[in-house]
């Protein structure tokens, strides 16, 4: 078997508050093996949100090891991370993210900014992008001139962009009627049959069963982990 | 990289133009009294170079005062206490370069059909090489010329042209009180000096001459100025004690008994002139560096401002991979932008009005290129200064609590 993208080995997660140590992830295993497409799931407060931001590499655990593409990156320093979340991962989010005074090409290409990429294949991996995400006609329009459900196509236009090894969306469809979930979610049916992993949370059942597995957290703890129908 | 920063930097200031342009005031107004103060300082110092160029360098001269007789002082208007042999001695002493006793007056002078009346000073040669005064047609006189009392002139260029207009002078003979006089040079241009008299309104004859013939001086030899140029400006003061020792000890003045003689020092007169206009570009000064600390801190105000603003930005950077150093570059360029912006407004404002002064007040000003220099030296140490703290915070964000801001 080929090597997990995400390893997970007894993480935990403890936030200080007024009344104590506050524990919202109770040492967590988990798999992740590439071209996975795992929902996970659970009410708010069951330690899911603290889990991604865990896995997006934007927090780190207070015990436990977690090994993204085969390195422990449980206690890295801050810039290191920076570089992995550039680099490794993509994020899409709720709230869609786009900087609004930024072109939807600008957008997409800012990734590689960071990355260091010069301006002429920073424009061309935009323009691709945006062209297989269907919006490569508004490439430059300002984010604010299209719906909801196109800034999350060109959302997920950006969390490409750098090639990543793993796409994290945190409830993608949350801000979006039910007509363009389905289409948003059609997309990421798409890239995962493309061969792109990714990891989902969301708290909708419907959309959670667009996803080949099903992770559920109650309580900081995973309750149950089991394939779906799209498995197959 | 960077210039995408750039550019980003240059968008964010776009965003909100009235703010940012509020922002850069204090900038502008800063730059622009550095740059004013700069060009009036620099303006007063080179005027007063001029004027001691055209004057003479490290000169004082040496003044006939008033002499105690029983009891009776005689007042300056009393026969002159100083003479020639004073010159002489005080030209042996160290430090000395040049000595030139003078006597002056205005008289009326004649040639042809045509009148004029001028400054006319009696002296000796070295009074040229003291004053530093060229000879740009004809020759100058020399000692033997002050020995017999030879009747030569040389002539400043406003007498030459009100007495000659066209003609050359040099080698024509003129009148002073009725006494002809060969002209035998005329005098290189000097202009106004301190008091705004016109220097090139002059006629310079042998001194022996100027006693003799022109002025008719009961006290033959005796003269009530002396002229003395000291080798170097450290030198000045002591060789105005040495002066002062030996004129008493020839005047055979006792201890506790007043000088019969006094002393200015004409290179003082133009520093003092100096002085004033300092004071004023020290005044500009300290507005600027109030105006520079308040721009700053209104950059400083803005930026923590858009920091807070741009939380959620910040926090999106830094998921999709920006590290502390990139957030960090981003406000410090935006600060720096904004300061540099505000510091081109405030170097042409600065011109602007420089300019204006001059053409206005006629005071002299200098534009050179330090100011500039100094003026962007000031805004980039502002901006970096006081845009490092609200960069050093965004930068900090923790990237989950900014991701969450609203």
């Amino acid at each position: 078997m080929a090597e997990p993208v995400i390893r997970v080995v007894g993480l935990g997660k403890s936030y200080a508050t007024a009344a104590g140590l506050f524990p919202a992830l109770k040492g967590v295993d988990l798999e992740v093996r590439p071209g996975e497409y795992i929902a996970i799931m659970g009410p708010s407060g069951s330690g899911k949100s603290t889990f991604m931001n865990l896995l997006g590499c934007l927090d780190t655990p207070s015990i436990g090891d977690y090994y993204l593409a085969g390195e422990n990156v449980a206690h890295m320093a801050k810039d290191a991370l920076a570089i992995l979340r550039n680099r490794t991962l993509g994020f899409v989010f709720q709230g869609f993210n786009l900087l609004p005074r930024m072109s939807l090409q600008d957008n997409v290409a800012l990734p590689l900014v960071y990355a260091g990429a010069d301006k002429e294949s920073r424009r061309a991996a935009a323009r691709e992008l945006l062209d297989k995400v269907g919006l490569g006609k508004y490439a430059e329009s300002l984010p604010n001139r299209i719906s909801g459900g196109q800034q999350q196509r060109v959302a997920i236009a950006r969390a490409l962009v750098n090639k990543p090894r793993l796409i994290l969306a945190d409830e993608p469809t949350g801000n979006l009627d039910s007509h363009t979930s389905e289409e948003i979610m059609r997309l990421f049916g798409e890239l995962n049959a493309e061969g792109i992993t990714i990891v989902l949370v969301t708290h909708e059942p419907d959309i959670a069963a667009h996803a080949k597995r099903q992770v559920k957290f109650l309580d900081g703890q995973i309750v149950s982990d089991h394939l779906t129908g799209q498995a197959a | 990289m960077l210039k995408a920063m750039l550019s980003e930097a240059w968008l964010a200031m776009g965003a909100n133009r009235l703010r940012t342009a509020l922002t850069m005031l204090g900038m502008v107004i800063g730059v622009g009294a550095v740059v004013i103060m700069m060009a009036i300082g620099q303006g007063a110092q080179y005027a007063v170079q001029q004027t001691i160029s055209t004057m003479g360098s490290n000169l004082f001269i040496v003044l006939s005062g008033s002499f105690t007789t029983a009891g009776v002082r005689s007042g300056s208007a009393g026969a002159p206490t100083l003479n020639v042999a004073d010159g002489a001695a005080i030209a042996e002493l160290d430090g000395v370069s040049n000595v030139a006793p003078t006597h002056q007056g205005t008289r009326q002078l004649v040639y042809g059909s045509q009148n004029w009346s001028s400054q006319v000073i009696g002296t000796t040669p070295e009074y040229l090489d003291a004053r530093a005064w060229n000879i740009v047609n004809g020759a100058g006189f020399g000692d033997s010329d002050v020995r017999s009392a030879t009747r030569v002139a040389l002539i400043g260029k406003t007498v030459a042209q009100n007495l000659f207009g066209d003609d050359d002078p040099v080698g024509k003979t003129m009148r002073i009180q009725q006494n002809p006089f060969m002209v035998i040079g005329v005098l290189g241009s000097k202009g106004q000096n301190l008091d705004g008299r016109d220097q090139d309104d002059t006629v310079i004859i042998p001194l022996s001459t100027a006693q003799r013939k022109v002025f008719g001086t009961p006290f033959l030899g005796s003269v009530r100025m002396i002229m003395v140029q000291a080798d170097s400006a450290e030198n000045m003061p002591r060789v105005m004690d040495s002066v002062t020792s030996l004129l008493r000890q020839r005047h055979r003045l006792r201890e506790g008994m007043p000088d019969d003689f006094f002393m200015r020092n004409l290179s003082a007169a133009a520093e003092s002139e100096a002085e004033t206009t300092r004071t004023m570009s020290i005044l500009l000064g300290a507005i600027a560096s109030i105006s520079l600390l308040v721009g700053g801190i209104g950059i400083m105000n803005i930026m923590l401002v858009s920091v807070t603003e741009r939380t959620r930005e910040i926090g999106i950077r830094m998921a999709i991979g920006a590290r502390q150093k990139d957030i960090l570059t981003q406000f410090l360029l935006e600060a720096v932008m904004i300061s540099f912006a505000g510091c081109l407004l405030g170097l042409l404002l600065g011109l602007a009005i420089a300019l204006g002064i001059n053409a206005f007040t006629g005071m002299v000003v200098v534009i050179s290129g330090s100011a500039a220099l100094v003026a962007f030296a000031v805004a980039a140490t502002v901006g970096i200064f006081f845009g490092w703290y609200p960069a050093r915070k965004a930068a900090q964000l923790d990237p989950i609590e900014a991701l969450r801001y609203q």
